[in-house]
């Protein structure tokens, strides 16, 4: 037997969602050793995709965001421990936090997520730059939201894109720079992208793309006022958001001697190279089942996923990680939701006439890999059975006349026919 | 505040107060009662808050928009007439009263 199996103690590092799934899966399937779960932040464990929602606008407060009271953690005998872990002694399975407690552990689960990354350029560091992960930094920029009369947002991703509506919702006049010629070209179709960018352009965000910032320029007093672009202009701003994607927390990972690439290596079953040590959600970079293919994926699908997996094998039920992804986000009541991954798409179906609701079937050869569905949650729901379920579709068969993918799927379970 | 009865699955009853606004899976999660897991927080788009609406209770609920009509085809214990996803109950007055049966799994 593996010696990760069934350990009298687990240690969590990170209370983000993969952290506390981790700790609340282990206790659902019966674990009935020590749960430790260590949380470098000032706050019960919450969900971070309201933050750039209705956190940031205010609709919604901290309690809101918690994903389990207080008493669950008593009640369940999961010990939260707030603190920052300064390092991993794999050989005496031991864990050191900065207030020089430590502790033993039967098996690890490096839950450390990821952190913004920095834009290194000079003036980063001015007052008005802001970065949005953590609660603490939404307060913060809501705080400078209420005052602020021109942002600038580097980064046309998601965070950057959600904190230039809340910004528009507040009065505030927005431009986004981005690097790229297009927004959310690392996780969009061309067709989604082109859609998200008339959407801010019709909410009066000013977006601007193959745009590099060379400086932030700031005032006497410290504050930032100014943007400056790789033409030579200069934006007016006294408040920037930084946007430009999170790299994984791998520090302890790679200090501790475990390989590290973009994210803690894994293998299928979510270990790094020390039996005793597993690594998931944001920080891990894991074999993906539909391609072999190593990555890592910065999702709450996935991290819950793989902090059940790991709480699976903990408690005896070992399998490879091989859960479909899926993905969502909402602007401006526009609802993007996306089933699979398409790694290196080489052929693009699209469903639907209308230019506001439409999926986009992304092929790589014979085969579907991804459907991104904007406004059409029918073919979302049917993607993820289709993709989840193995079933077959082909750029033939979603060109045919009259092809949904909610049809295909009935016409391949068990010869239903509606 | 409008109280709700979420029932797990041996038949325990929990009745507590849910703030205005919030929905019934909200109000589930702030009063830590088990058996709604609500992965995507709210959003109808994992199915994992799915209750069985008391058949007493059920006229105290508007019909399902279509996103959650979809969604239900989804839950990890079957889908019956009386089937909901707990985070589009919208907590209003007229859901004082209302009870839910919370399934087996969720996941």
């Amino acid at each position: 037997m593996a010696p990760d199996e069934r350990p009298d103690s687990v240690v969590v590092v990170g209370a983000g969602q993969g952290g506390h799934q981790t700790a609340a899966s282990l206790r659902e399937f019966g674990y009935q050793g020590r749960v430790t779960l260590v949380s470098a932040e000032d706050a019960l464990p919450y969900e971070r995709p309201p933050l750039s929602k209705a956190y940031l606008k205010g609709t919604a407060d901290e309690a809101q965001l918690w994903l389990r009271p207080a008493t669950y953690y008593v009640r369940q005998s999961i010990d939260l421990v707030k603190g920052t872990v300064t390092g991993i002694d794999p050989a005496a399975r031991t864990v050191r936090l900065a207030d020089g407690s430590a502790y033993d552990y039967g098996h690890l689960v490096l839950a450390t997520g990821a952190r913004p990354r920095v834009l290194d350029v000079p003036g980063a560091g001015l007052r008005g730059v802001h970065t949005l992960r953590t609660a603490r930094n939404v307060d913060a920029l809501r705080a400078a939201l209420a005052s602020a009369r021109r942002m600038v947002v580097v980064g046309a991703g998601y965070i950057g894109l959600e904190g230039a509506a809340a910004a528009r919702a507040a009065g505030c006049a927005v431009t986004v720079v981005e690097a790229l010629d297009r927004p959310l070209a690392r996780v969009l179709s061309a067709r989604g992208a082109a859609h998200f960018t008339r959407l801010h352009q019709r909410e009066g965000t000013h977006l601007l793309f193959g745009q590099g910032v060379t400086a932030l320029h700031g005032n006497s007093r410290g504050g930032v006022d100014a943007v400056e672009l790789a033409d030579g202009r200069r934006l007016p701003a006294d408040l920037v958001l930084i946007g430009v994607g999170v790299g994984p927390r791998t520090e302890l990972a790679a200090a501790a001697g475990l390989p590290v690439g973009d994210g803690i290596t894994v293998d299928a079953s979510l270990l790094t190279a020390d039996p005793y040590i597993s690594a998931i959600g944001d920080c891990a970079a894991f074999p993906y089942a539909r391609s072999g293919n190593r990555l890592r994926l910065e999702s709450v699908q996935n991290a819950v996923g793989q902090a059940r997996l790991v709480a699976e094998r903990l408690t005896g039920s070992p399998r490879a990680y091989d859960d479909l992804p899926w993905f969502w986000s909402e602007q401006f009541s526009t609802t993007v939701q996306i089933a699979g991954l398409a790694e290196a798409p080489d052929t693009e179906v699209v469903l639907g006439e209308d230019p506001d609701a439409y999926s986009v079937l992304l092929f790589e050869g014979q085969e579907l890999r991804a459907v991104e569905s904007v406004n059409r949650p029918t073919d979302h729901i049917a993607a993820r059975r289709l993709l989840g379920g193995g079933i077959k579709v082909s750029p033939a068969d979603a060109t045919a006349p009259g092809f949904t993918l909610k049809g295909h799927l009935a016409s391949h379970r068990g010869g239903a026919s509606g | 505040m409008p109280k709700i009865t979420y029932v797990a699955v041996d038949g325990t009853e929990q009745a507590v107060e849910v703030p205005l606004g919030t929905s019934v899976m909200r109000g589930a999660v702030l009063n830590d009662v088990d058996g709604i897991v609500a992965q995507c927080g709210g959003n109808a788009q994992c199915a994992t808050c799915h209750v069985y609406v008391d058949e007493t209770t059920l006229d105290k609920l508007a019909p399902a928009a279509p996103e959650e009509d979809e969604m239900l085809d989804f839950t990890a214990c079957p889908r019956r007439p009386n089937s909901r996803l707990s985070c589009q109950l919208d907590v209003t007055g007229d859901l004082d009263g209302l009870i839910v049966h919370l399934p087996e799994r969720q996941n």
